[in-house]
C-alpha cells in the first residue's frame, strides 16, 4: 500500500491525514533539536492513528462505505490475485472481438489448488485508469469471464471470482455487440456451471454489470463495499430527479454489506483490517482468502447436478410479495 | 428539421406520469404568437364537449384517427405502421382464440418490505396504482390457445411503474415456468420495461438470476421459449431472460438495448447515430430472430409453435 506522503485520503479520513502532518513536523523537529528525544510523541501518534482508523470504519453511514469502496488507494482485483495466490497464469481475449483489459482473469494456485479466478480491474493511475476503462467491461469483456468460466469446467477448477465494477459500460459499440445479451448469457450459464463458483464483493458491485460474474454457491461480500441494483448517483437522478440525493439513495437502496446478509442475499460478511482495505493489502487478502477457502470447503463435494440444483434453488427463493386470494381483488 | 427526440426510459421506472418534452415544443413557439389577454374566453355555453379519448394521434406522423379504428387495427398507426404502447390486455387479446384465455397466479401482489422511500413511499405508490388500475403488478400471465394450440404467455404492463422487473414478476415468471413444465407447453414473453425496480433494491436485481435458473429448467425439459421484444425493452430485462429466448423476436420500431439512450448520450459525449438501438437494429447485429408486425403475430406465433410440435 502507499506510503505517506502518497497516501490519498477521503473527507472522513481527514483527521488521520493531520496526524501524518504532526508525525511529520515532529520528525522535523526531531532533526533540528538532535538532544531532545521525539520517539515518545511520534509513537503516540501513530498509536492515534491505530485509533483513528478503529473509530471511522464503526460510525460510517452508507454513503461513506460507497466512497470507501472507491477509495483510490484500494486493493483492486489483480492485487488480490497475487497476494492469494501463486503461480497465476493470465488469460486473454474472448476469442470473438478483442481482449477486454477492464476483465482480467486465468488459472491459479490458491492452497494448492488450481482455480479459475476471475474480475473486474480498475487501474491505479490515470493512464492505467483508462487502460482499465474504469473498471467497465464491455460485452468482450464478459464473454471472455465466460469462456475462462467454461475453460474451468470442463477441467473441474473451481470458479472464484472477484467483482468491483461501477456498472457495464454503457457505450455504442457495447449495445452494438449485446452487452445486455453478454451479461444475460453469463447469468444463465453460471447459474448451471457444474463446477463451485464462489463470488466476492471486493469494491463496488453495481448491478448487471457486476451480476454478470457474481452468480454463484456462495457470495462472499468484504466490510466496505456496496451491491445493489444501480448506483446511488443514478438512482438518485432517476427517482429524485436531482444528482443531490445520493446520501439518501444511499440509504434507502439498503445496499451495505450488513444490510446484504440481513436480507440474506450474501452469505458472509468478509471483515477489513481498521479503516478499510487500502490500510493494509497483505491483511485484508488473507482474510477474504481463509473466506474463500472455507466457503470452497463447504460446496467442493457437492454432486455437480446437485450443486445446480441448489443454485436455482437458492436464488428461487429470493423476492417478497404477498398473496392474496385472487377473487378478493376483482 | 425534425429533431429526434430522445426518449427518457429511466424516467418511466418512477411510477410517475412523465409528459414527455412539453417544454421543447412551447420554446419552439415562443417567437411566433403572442397572447394578448389571458384565461379561456368562450362562454361556457359555446363550449363543444367531445368524450376523452375518442382521436388518438400518432407520436411517429402526426396521423390522427379514433381509437376506434386505432384498436381495429390492432394499435398500429394505419399511416405510418407505428407501433403504439399496448398492455397485456390488449396483446392477450391479439394472440388468444376469441380473447380466450385462464389468467395464472394473480393473486401475488407486490409489497414494500424495505420501506423504500424516495418522493414517495413505495408502498403508498403502490396502493395508487393498485386503486387506479385493475393491475396487481407489471407482468400477467396467461394459459390460453393460439389457432388452437396452447402456450403460456407471460406480457409485460409498462404502465406499471415502467413495467420493471421486481419481486413479484419474478415469482410469477417462475411459477409460470413450472406451470409449462408440468403442462409440456411452449412459453412466450412479451417484454416491455424500463428494467429493474429500484425500490426493491439488491432484490430485483436478483430477480435475473431466479428467472434464468428457471429458464435452464425449461431448456432441459425441452419446451420452447419464445421472448418477444416490444417498445421499450431495457436493463434487467434486456440482461436477462429477455435475451435468452431460444428465438427472439421484436416488435418494429422498438427501442431495445442495455443501457438507455439518455444515459449512453451523458456517458459518451456522442450524438447517438439514426435507428440506435431500434428493433432494426438489433436484427442486423444479429440479436433477433425476426421482427414481427402486430398483425402478423398471431399467424407468427402459431406456426411456430406447430414447427417446435411436429
Amino acid at each position: 500500500m502507499p506510503q505517506y506522503p502518497n497516501r490519498q485520503f477521503l473527507e472522513f479520513e481527514q483527521p488521520i491525514k493531520e496526524l501524518y502532518e504532526q508525525i511529520e513536523a515532529t520528525k522535523k523537529l526531531a532533526e533540528k533539536n538532535p538532544k531532545v528525544d521525539y520517539s515518545n510523541t511520534i509513537q503516540q501518534l501513530y498509536a492515534s492513528i491505530d485509533e483513528k482508523r478503529k473509530e471511522i470504519t464503526t460510525s460510517l453511514s452508507p454513503w461513506q462505505r460507497v466512497q470507501l469502496s472507491r477509495h483510490p488507494d484500494r486493493p483492486y482485483t489483480l492485487k488480490y490475485i497475487d497476494k492469494m495466490c501463486t503461480n497465476f497464469i493470465e488469460l486473454h481475449g474472448d476469442r470473438n472481438v478483442k481482449d477486454d483489459k477492464a476483465m482480467v482473469g486465468g488459472f491459479a494456485m490458491m492452497d494448492g489448488e488450481t482455480v479459475m479466478i476471475i474480475g473486474q480491474q480498475k487501474g491505479i493511475n490515470t493512464k492505467a485508469r483508462q487502460l482499465r476503462n474504469f473498471g467497465m467491461a464491455n460485452p468482450e469483456g464478459y464473454r471472455k469471464a465466460l469462456r475462462l468460466m467454461k475453460l474451468a469446467e470442463k477441467f473441474n477448477k473451481a470458479v472464484i471470482s472477484l467483482i468491483d465494477t461501477p456498472g457495464a459500460f454503457p457505450g455504442l459499440e457495447a449495445e452494438e455487440r449485446g452487452q445486455g445479451e453478454a451479461i444475460a448469457r453469463n447469468i444463465y450459464e453460471m447459474i448451471r456451471l457444474k463446477v463451485p463458483v464462489i463470488c466476492c464483493i471486493i469494491g463496488e458491485g453495481a448491478s448487471g454489470g457486476a451480476f454478470g460474474i457474481g452468480v454463484g454457491d456462495r457470495t462472499l461480500m468484504m466490510e466496505n463495499t456496496w451491491y445493489t441494483v444501480i448506483s446511488p448517483e443514478s438512482c438518485s437522478s432517476i427517482l429524485w430527479r436531482s444528482w443531490d440525493k445520493k446520501e439518501v439513495a444511499a440509504e434507502q437502496l439498503k445496499l451495505t454489506a450488513t444490510d446484504m446478509k440481513g436480507f440474506g442475499l450474501v452469505d458472509e460478511i468478509v471483515y477489513e483490517p481498521d479503516g478499510g482495505a487500502h490500510w493494509d493489502y497483505d491483511d485484508a487478502a488473507l482474510r477474504l482468502k481463509k473466506s474463500i477457502l472455507q466457503a470452497l470447503h463447504e460446496v467442493k463435494d457437492v454432486d455437480p447436478l446437485e450443486r445446480v440444483n441448489q443454485r436455482i434453488e437458492k436464488y428461487g427463493k429470493m423476492g417478497f410479495w404477498e398473496e392474496v386470494p385472487a377473487n378478493s381483488l376483482v | 428539421m425534425k429533431k429526434e427526440h430522445t426518449e427518457d426510459i429511466e424516467s418511466r421506472l418512477t411510477g410517475e406520469d412523465v409528459k414527455p418534452a412539453e417544454q421543447e415544443v412551447q420554446e419552439e413557439k415562443r417567437s411566433w404568437f403572442k397572447r394578448k389577454r389571458q384565461g379561456i374566453l368562450t362562454s361556457t355555453a359555446d363550449k363543444k364537449e367531445f368524450p376523452e379519448g375518442l382521436w388518438n394521434k400518432c407520436p411517429s406522423c402526426n396521423h390522427i384517427c379514433t381509437t376506434q379504428e386505432l384498436k381495429a387495427a390492432l394499435f398500429v398507426c394505419p399511416s405510418c405502421n407505428y407501433h403504439h404502447r399496448i398492455g397485456s390486455k390488449e396483446y392477450f387479446e391479439i394472440l388468444f382464440d376469441k380473447n380466450e384465455y385462464t389468467p395464472l397466479f394473480d393473486e401475488i401482489k407486490s409489497k414494500d418490505q424495505l420501506g423504500f422511500t424516495d418522493l414517495k413511499n413505495y408502498q403508498k405508490r403502490l396502493d395508487e396504482i393498485h386503486a387506479k388500475t385493475d393491475l396487481k403488478d407489471s407482468m400477467r400471465v396467461a394459459v390460453g390457445k393460439v389457432h388452437g394450440q396452447e402456450i403460456v404467455v407471460a406480457c409485460m404492463d409498462f404502465e406499471f411503474i415502467g413495467g420493471s422487473l421486481g419481486s413479484v414478476m419474478g415469482e410469477k415468471f417462475s411459477r409460470a415456468v413450472d406451470y409449462c413444465i408440468q403442462h409440456k407447453l411452449p412459453y412466450m414473453v412479451i417484454s416491455k420495461s424500463g428494467g429493474a425496480r429500484m425500490m426493491e433494491s439488491a432484490f430485483s436485481l436478483m430477480q435475473l438470476a431466479k428467472t434464468s435458473g428457471k429458464l435452464a429448467q425449461l431448456s432441459d425439459a425441452k419446451l420452447p421459449y419464445i421472448s418477444m421484444l416490444t417498445d421499450p425493452t431495457f436493463g434487467g430485462i434486456s440482461a436477462s431472460f429477455g435475451m435468452l429466448g431460444d428465438l427472439n423476436i421484436a416488435e418494429p420500431g422498438a427501442l431495445i438495448g442495455f443501457a438507455g439512450p439518455r444515459v449512453i448520450k451523458e456517458a459518451t459525449k456522442k450524438d447517438l447515430p439514426p435507428g440506435f438501438q431500434k428493433s432494426e437494429f438489433l436484427l442486423e447485429h444479429g440479436f433477433l430472430d425476426f421482427i414481427v408486425d402486430r398483425k402478423q403475430l398471431k399467424e407468427k406465433i402459431a406456426q411456430l409453435v406447430t414447427l417446435f410440435q411436429h
